[in-house]
């Protein structure tokens, strides 16, 4: 989850986030360096006293700050066209997932052997245990097993709603009457936070998401059981 | 023929790629999934025929359909409502 005055993105658990952040450090640094160095020779310029009224042009500075810019956007696209592509990777999903998105909460539904559905409802505030995180927990989580690549088809039964989990890198809009496909593999354990990231009424910002990354054995058990309870 | 179907299923996970339907928007795929079992199971009963290669479109439409879509549509079938050719 994100921290107080966190500035930066939250740490990676897939492998396509991964990459995203280091794009993202990539991009971020080489702005970095163009923006230091424009307001080093801006205050240069205003700072300088002698001037020189008869410089008019320059072959020599116009062909650098033209070709060094063509360069640099070069250097940024290729990794930017690269992820691009990789995230339009054919998956060969383990299991299916569905979310759908309510009014104010969410639905989750694995139905690839047995049919398990189950709400997922944000904690209220005053019913938090101490270490819980304030309108990020959810009393039923989306349990996923680690190391699998998972499809979620998420969809929504009423408004227009997205479902969204900076960690792992996933945001998909929930569209009513529409099945829109997200792929993601979780690279460890883990719980993952998220927030519904479409406006949809009142209680837009009450209804996160939750991802629960466990080994295999437990994914299994943890379903045995769900489907008892349901 | 029989038995790779029984095979198929046996080692079914969930719905696999469809190359028929690539992209993000799989409403479709899950929509033919379903028209197909139905479909399946109406001619291969009208024939008398064993329905188990059905079976496969029927996992398939489980793994992708959302329940309450599944219901609606079950519940128009019964009702003589659904829009879908079978």
């Amino acid at each position: 989850m994100a921290q107080y005055t966190q500035l930066g993105l939250q740490d990676a658990a897939s492998p396509l986030m991964e990459e995203l952040l280091h794009f993202h450090d990539h991009a971020l640094m080489i702005i970095t360096l163009i923006s230091a160095f424009v307001l080093y020779i801006i205050l240069t310029m205003v700072t300088a006293k002698t001037t020189d009224k008869y410089i008019l042009d320059s072959q020599e500075v116009e062909i650098i700050w033209t070709v060094l810019p063509a360069i640099i956007l070069v250097l940024i696209a290729l990794p930017s066209l690269r992820i691009l592509y990789l995230l339009d990777e054919i998956n060969d999903p383990h299991l299916t997932i569905k979310a759908m998105g309510h009014q104010w909460y969410w639905s989750y539904e694995y139905t690839d052997y047995e049919d398990l559905g189950f709400d997922s409802y944000m904690v209220p505030t005053q019913d938090l245990t101490p270490g819980q995180f304030r309108l990020l927990e959810a009393d039923h989580r989306m349990v996923i097993p680690v190391e699998s690549p998972i499809r979620v088809l998420v969809s929504a039964e009423d408004v227009l709603h997205s479902w969204a989990v900076p960690s792992l890198g996933v945001k998909m809009d929930a569209v009513p009457g529409r099945l829109n496909q997200v792929a993601f593999v979780a690279s460890r354990p883990g719980v993952f936070f998220g927030q519904c990231s479409e406006i949809c009424g009142a209680n837009h910002s009450f209804m996160p998401i939750v991802v629960e990354a466990v080994p295999l054995e437990h994914f299994e058990n943890w379903s045995s059981l769900m489907l008892e309870d349901a | 023929m029989a038995e790779d179907i029984k095979e198929k299923l046996e080692k079914y996970r969930t719905a696999p790629f469809d190359a028929r339907f690539p992209n993000q928007n799989q409403t479709r795929n899950c929509w033919s999934n379903y028209l197909d079992y139905h479909r399946c199971q109406k001619a291969l009963d009208a024939k008398g025929v064993d329905t188990t290669p059905c079976e496969w479109y029927r996992r398939v439409y489980k793994s992708l359909c959302p329940m309450s879509w599944v219901q609606k549509w079950d519940d128009q079938r019964e009702d003589g409502t659904f829009p879908g050719k079978i």
